[in-house]
Formats: structure tokens, C-alpha cells, sequence
């Protein structure tokens, strides 16, 4: 059974439903499945739970999911980029759970490893330990933390092959690797579909056993905050 | 921008807070003010910048035309690499926050409590953009320094008896670096004591200036 699809919508071909809970990887656009985002929208599904650590910007990444209003819960650490996002969680429209970003990279982790539960001094005497278990290791206080799995994860990579293996390019990798463990079905696009065996199996980030689907596609690979030095400083 | 008459700079306080960095410490540096520190590492002292996205050994920003989307800091801000640089996933990157592998971390403040409690993520009653890795950092790294202004626009001490706003740790700041002077505390239970005032910053001033209960000898 062949694992490499044609595009992202083939891709994503009987794997939605209304209700779903998707892990969309990368770090602000770093690293995000551009063309199963767009996919995504296209198939029209609603009321999607998203675990992402971000929420995309106006109209590129996630907020194009959000202008559809096809997401109805995020879980994520960090919003701030995005005014649609804003305006629907005012309004009441979305729900939001946050989590610290480490928490919910382990639990993304966890989940993915099998792992239903764990422990962690992240957020003790917060707002964020609130109604969680309690428990004292070596005389610290840890709060409960559990994991987490999606029915779908859309992952971005650099390389891959058709078994599934990928390779993360720089700073890209952040959520996509765990992400890519915790989904039900995990469907990814690559920049370069490259043929079995080219790969380093030294230098796999993710072996293809965590993979269902894979497509390669172009990206945009938006900049969110181009910052640079002068030649001569 | 308001012209201070006395005390630091922004960049002089981020200056300030550079001279706590000793060779071979692995360094997180929070958006802001402390993103300022990296342009006063000391000469002779190696230090690795650790970003939470997923990279050990943080560059510089690139040369225009040389920027890589697949390459940013946790500040979305494009970057570069060092020889020494790693990459790994989110899940790592807090494993070495989580598990004490950082030696510091210098992060902004909206409040510090005279207890090492801070506050620096929300705002009730104003739009939450969320936590990001400040809650993991102040829980996970074995030293934490807040830098950020004595006061806020209205003039009123944010370094406070008890803070006011949601916390995002609990007795977690060893080290107080504002625009009016240094404190320091030694061990989780000891009160803050004035370790030194920025130039032009009277005694009286800063004691004027501070609600948390210091120790000013």
C-alpha cells in the first residue's frame, strides 16, 4: 500500500469529519503544512478542535481556517498574531485552552508515546494547575498533566520518502516531530520526495512507521518578522 | 520614549543583566528588553542561546537576501547559525528547559513580588495572547532573572509586596535588574536585598519607587 499521494486533497480523502480534533505542526508559519492547511479548508469539515502552538496570522496559516470559522477550539500556547482569532474569541464564537509550551509539546509527546497522564512543576500556583491533580515528588509540589492525541496530524518536513521517513529542516522541526507521533492518521508534505534509500537512516528525525500519507509540495514559507544585520556593521 | 534623567537605558539595563553570564552557561533569553542582552555578552565568556523553538547556539540576524524562513528564534525573527548550533523538536527544547539543563534565564516582567513570584503573561480584562514558554522557563531553569522597568506609565512600582496580576511562577526570581538598580536574593525562603543603584539613582528615590519589603543595607 503506497503511501505517497498526488496532492493534498487526495491526501486528506476520507480522513475528515465534522467534530475532529487536528495537530497542525510548526512555530508561528515556521514549519507549517501550508497546502493540507488550504486542503483543510477545502473540505469544508467544521467544528475542529486544533492543537497548534499558534494560530497562523490573518488569513495565512490556521487564520485561514479561522476566517472559514470551520475551527471551534484551539489548544495552544501563544495567539497573539492574529486579529480574526481576536475578534471570534471576544465574541464568544471560539474556545481556547492554553497550555505553556513545553506542557504542551510533552503532552503532544505523551500522547503519541502511549503515555496517559504525567506530572510537571510547570504551573503550580497558577491559573494553569487549577482543577489538576496535585502530587508531591521530593518535597515539591508537580501538577497533572495528560496526554494528547488527534484524530488527524498535518505535519511539514523537509525531506521524505515513500516509507514515511522524514527529515526536519532547521528551526522547522519544533511541533511537527511530536505531532507526527500523536495523530490517529498522520499525513505530511515535504518540499523533496526523495527515493527510498537516499535517506541517511543515521539522520532520520521521524521514521516513517508514525507516517499514513505523504504528498511533496511547494510552500510559501511566509516570514513573519524579517529581521537582519547590515553588511558593514 | 521618555527621557530618563537617572538610572539605566534599556540597553544599559540589558547590559547590566550580560555581566551574570559566565563561560559555558546555556542562556534562554525572553522577548524584549532581555533580547538586548545578546549584544553584551562579555569578551572571553562563551555562552550558548538557547531558543525555545528548537535551536541550541543561536547567530546573529542574516545579511539581507540571506534570510531563511525555515530558520527564526521564538520571536518569529529570522536568524542565523553558529558552528556549535543544534537543531531538535519542541518536546526536546522543553526537556532541557523542564529539566534544569539551562543555567538562566532573563525574562521580562509585568510585576515581581519581594517572594520571587512573577508575573508576566495576561492581563484580565484584556485580550490573553497566551503564555508561550514563559510558565516552563521560570519553573524549569535554575536561575531566573526579570528585567524590566521599576514602574509602570503611571508611575507605580511593579516590584510589589504580592503581585497582583495571574502568575506565571511562584518563587522563582533570584535576580531583580530594573532600570533603578540590582537586587538579589540568596535561596528560596530570603528577601531581596539592593545589591546596587544605577547611576544618578538616589536611595531615596528607588525606596520611593519600591512596594516590595527590601533589604537596603
Amino acid at each position: 500500500m503506497s503511501k505517497v499521494y498526488k496532492t493534498a486533497s487526495a491526501a486528506l480523502d476520507g480522513l475528515t469529519f465534522d467534530g475532529m480534533s487536528v495537530m497542525s505542526g510548526g512555530f508561528g508559519l515556521c514549519g507549517i503544512a501550508e497546502n493540507l492547511i488550504a486542503a483543510l479548508r477545502n473540505t469544508k469539515v467544521k467544528d475542529i478542535t486544533c492543537i497548534s502552538n499558534n494560530a497562523g496570522v490573518d488569513g495565512f496559516g490556521l487564520g485561514q481556517l479561522l476566517e472559514t470559522r470551520q475551527i471551534s477550539k484551539m489548544i495552544s500556547s501563544y495567539v497573539g498574531e492574529n486579529k480574526e482569532f481576536e475578534r471570534q474569541f471576544l465574541g464568544g464564537e471560539l474556545e481556547l485552552e492554553f497550555n505553556p509550551q513545553g506542557t504542551l509539546a510533552e503532552r503532544i509527546r505523551a500522547g503519541g508515546a502511549g503515555i496517559p497522564g504525567f506530572y510537571v512543576k510547570t504551573g503550580v500556583g497558577t491559573v494553569i494547575a487549577e482543577g489538576k491533580p496535585v502530587r508531591e515528588f521530593d518535597g515539591e509540589d508537580y501538577i497533572m498533566e495528560t496526554g494528547l492525541k488527534a484524530d488527524l496530524s498535518i505535519i511539514k518536513a523537509w525531506k521524505g520518502d515513500a516509507e514515511g521517513n522524514l527529515i526536519y529542516n532547521s528551526t522547522a522541526r519544533n511541533f511537527n516531530a511530536p505531532m507526527a507521533t500523536a495523530g490517529k492518521v498522520t499525513v505530511v508534505e515535504v518540499d523533496e520526495l526523495v527515493p527510498v534509500g537516499s535517506l541517511d537512516p543515521n539522520f532520520i528525525h521521524t521514521p516513517g512507521i508514525f507516517v499514513q500519507r505523504i504528498i511533496e509540495a511547494k510552500c510559501e514559507k511566509r516570514i513573519e518578522n524579517r529581521t537582519v544585520r547590515e553588511k558593514n556593521a | 520614549m521618555t527621557e530618563n534623567v537617572s538610572g539605566w537605558t534599556r540597553d544599559e539595563m540589558a547590559a547590566r543583566a550580560a555581566q551574570e553570564l559566565e563561560d559555558g552557561f546555556y542562556v534562554n533569553l525572553g522577548i524584549g528588553i532581555p533580547t538586548l542582552v545578546a549584544n553584551h555578552i562579555p569578551d572571553g565568556v562563551d555562552v550558548t542561546l538557547q531558543s525555545e523553538n528548537g535551536m541550541l547556539g543561536m547567530g546573529p540576524f542574516p545579511y539581507e537576501g540571506e534570510e531563511n524562513p525555515d530558520l527564526i528564534n521564538a520571536g518569529k525573527q529570522t536568524i542565523t547559525t553558529l558552528p556549535k548550533s543544534s537543531f531538535f523538536d519542541s518536546a526536546t527544547s522543553f526537556a532541557m528547559i523542564r529539566g534544569g539543563h539551562i543555567d538562566l534565564s532573563i525574562l521580562g516582567a509585568m510585576e515581581v513580588a519581594e517572594n520571587g513570584d512573577i508575573a508576566n503573561w495576561m492581563i484580565p480584562g484584556k485580550m490573553v495572547k497566551g503564555m508561550g514558554g514563559a510558565m516552563d522557563l521560570v519553573a524549569g531553569v535554575k536561575r531566573c532573572i526579570a528585567l524590566f522597568d521599576h514602574t509602570n506609565k503611571r508611575g507605580e512600582s511593579k516590584f510589589l509586596k504580592a503581585c497582583t496580576l495571574p502568575l506565571t511562577g511562584r518563587n522563582c526570581i533570584g535576580m531583580v535588574i530594573t532600570d533603578l538598580g540590582v537586587f538579589t536574593r540568596e535561596g528560596e525562603q530570603r528577601r531581596f536585598r539592593l545589591k546596587e543603584l544605577a547611576p544618578g539613582v538616589t536611595l531615596d528615590e528607588v525606596k520611593t519607587k519600591t512596594e516590595a519589603d527590601v533589604i537596603w543595607d
